[in-house]
């Protein structure tokens, strides 16, 4: 991309709350996978006559949302209509927050890479409703009809809009991790793409450096994070390549094909949007009073953002490691439980490296999830592996080897060590009686170190090593051997 | 008193997907723009010290517990429309 140009992308993500029943009404909201409308009621399906009645546990997870992302909360925001004709709309209309969303003004820390983080503002978060979903194929097989499924009408989503802050393709693809690590932290949803549970829609613009905004374009039909990220790249090398020509930009929608790895317009029967929102009669305003926020406050797990910090002045982890180990919660967790049983200052960077290098290795490479491999070496038996080099006792080398039969047969690491002959030595008694031997031993080598030729010490710690089968500790060998020769 | 054109009033009709002749637009005009001017007489109130109503007021109906409960005629909601194939609500094509 061109020095001179800059990309301007706000990018709007619907999530879904990790509720069990759905926004207004009591059907389960474990419909993915399940039969066809299956999960459906008269409230869902619009029929007439019925009232919502709005979900207690959905403000709930909404609230810690918008508190997870820092944003403001309304006390009292207004449930609006949003009207358009779908079939996967069975009221005509989907309920939603317009004028006055539940939660406006957050920020989001997204780390790009190794750099230091960058901040991310969040225009606003409301909550709504689902729609159903349809299908227009069976198969390989095109319908020339339409089928809709209700199972998903109704499951309450909070949509969490930017602002026009990410600059380019990689913080886009960045910030999207940052909000399902910090969504999926919250407990406020599994964020799971393949069930629809996290859905992408991003504006981009371009501008050269200092311009005002240019006419912007939405780019929808993004199923994964890499897509946003092709999708953005794509889409800004285009609208630089008809700037550049003097042509305009047309403010549009257009969809991402991933095969084709191109944006194209969006055909469309619709006429420009006009929802004609209006406030929903049937919903009371949304209350968020302050006891609420405040219970949900403290219902707030230790964010990724604060946990990496502790992780890096506490643990002493690089920031990269960091980066690596608090991806998950999961992750997180464990780590903090193996820190609990070595020492944080001195050992936990060690065990913070043989986690992130060692075992998530073993993981990808096995393509294992984590709990399995948690299961199998539990955070006592990595504490003790790693006091176990932090003691001197076994070899980096070595913890790793140790490291990867814990992970094979899930065994304690004092006991793989016993059957590999116990480890490094560091009795001093002991040492010292090979010490003497070894000196004993090499008569020509004591003479040289004698004489000053220092060099000549390795033959004797190379003999004490051999008397010792290869256990000994050969820092504290060449300590011993030291004294014992000193005049 | 025309405070809608019928041009407005055609493209209302067509966004509630409504197909009407100019006899009805003509008509629909007229009702509409009284009703506008009566909205327009309550504007003239002096509302400043009124809250803003997005609903009215009713016994707020208790939070409802996050807990599932099936509806136990599903399938008799897919069978009160006009088309149906299988489990599905069937409709005209979407998509091109
Ligand atoms: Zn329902």
């Amino acid at each position: 991309m061109s020095a001179t140009w800059e990309m301007i992308c706000g990018l709007e993500v619907h999530v879904q709350l990790a509720t069990r029943s759905k926004l207004f009404c009591s059907c389960a909201t474990d419909g993915f996978g399940a039969s066809p409308n299956s999960r459906i009621c008269p409230v869902c399906t619009g029929q007439p006559g019925v009232l919502p009645v709005l979900n207690d546990g959905a403000t709930k997870l909404a609230v810690k949302a918008a508190l997870a992302l820092g944003c403001e909360i309304r006390e009292e925001s207004i449930f609006a209509r949003k009207n358009y004709f779908y079939p996967d709309l069975p009221k005509a209309y989907q309920i939603s927050q317009y004028e006055k969303p539940l939660a406006e003004n957050g920020s989001l820390a997204v780390a790009v890479k190794d750099a230091p983080s960058k901040t991310v503002g969040l225009q606003r978060i409301h909550i709504e409703e689902d729609a159903g979903k349809l299908l227009h194929a069976i198969g390989s097989e095109d319908l020339d009809y339409s089928l809709v499924d209700f199972n998903r009408a109704g499951i309450p989503l909070v949509e969490i809009v930017s602002k026009p802050d990410i600059r380019s393709p990689h913080e886009a693809y960045a910030y999207l991790q940052a909000l399902k690590e910090i969504l999926q932290f919250a407990g406020v949803s599994h964020c799971d793409m393949e069930k629809g549970e996290m859905r992408v829609d991003a504006n981009i613009s371009m501008r050269r450096a200092g311009e005002p905004f240019g006419t912007r374009v939405e780019i929808k039909n993004l199923n994964s994070f890499k897509a946003v990220r092709d999708a953005l790249d794509y889409e800004g090398r285009r609208q630089i390549a008809a700037l550049e020509k003097g042509e305009r930009i047309i403010q549009e929608t257009r969809l991402w094909d991933a095969d084709v790895q191109a944006t194209a317009p969006m055909r469309t029967k619709e006429e420009a949007h006009d929802y004609r929102y209006f406030p929903d009669p049937d919903l009371p305003p949304l209350h968020a009073p302050r006891s609420l926020v405040e219970a949900m406050r403290r219902e707030l797990p230790e964010l990724p953002e604060a946990r990496r910090r502790r992780f890096i002045e506490d643990y002493g982890l690089s920031v990269s490691i960091a980066n690596v180990l608090t991806g998950s919660r999961e992750l997180a967790d464990y780590v903090d439980a193996v820190a609990e049983i070595t020492n944080p200052a001195t050992a936990t960077p060690t065990a913070g490296n043989l986690i992130a290098t060692v075992l998530l290795g073993f993981l990808s490479e096995r393509s294992l999830d984590l709990s399995r491999v948690i299961g199998r070496v539990t955070p006592e038996s990595l504490g003790k592996l790693t006091l176990l080099i932090a003691d001197g006792r076994i070899s980096k080398t070595m913890s790793k080897e140790i490291l990867a039969e814990m992970l094979n047969s899930g065994r304690d690491p004092e006991e793989i060590l016993k059957e590999r002959g116990g480890g490094q030595v560091l009795d001093e008694a002991q040492l010292a009686q090979w010490v003497r031997a070894a000196i004993d031993q090499s008569p020509k080598a004591v003479a040289d170190v004698k004489s000053g030729k220092e060099r000549a010490i390795g033959a004797i710690v190379g003999a004490a090593m051999k008397l010792s089968q290869g256990k000994a500790n050969p820092t504290i060998l060449n300590k011993l051997i030291k004294e014992e020769l000193a005049p | 008193m025309s405070s809608i054109s019928p041009e407005e009033v055609a493209k209302i009709a067509k966004l509630a997907r409504l197909k009407l002749s100019q006899d009805e637009i003509a008509l629909y005009q007229r009702q509409m723009s009284r009703i506008l001017d009566s909205m327009a007489k309550l504007r003239q109130l002096d509302t400043q010290a009124v809250p803003p109503t997005a609903s009215v007021p009713w016994i707020e109906p208790s939070p409802r517990e996050d807990e599932p409960a099936a509806f136990s005629n599903a399938s008799a909601l897919v069978a009160l429309a006009p088309e149906r194939e299988g489990p599905y609500f069937k409709v005209r094509k979407v998509i091109e």
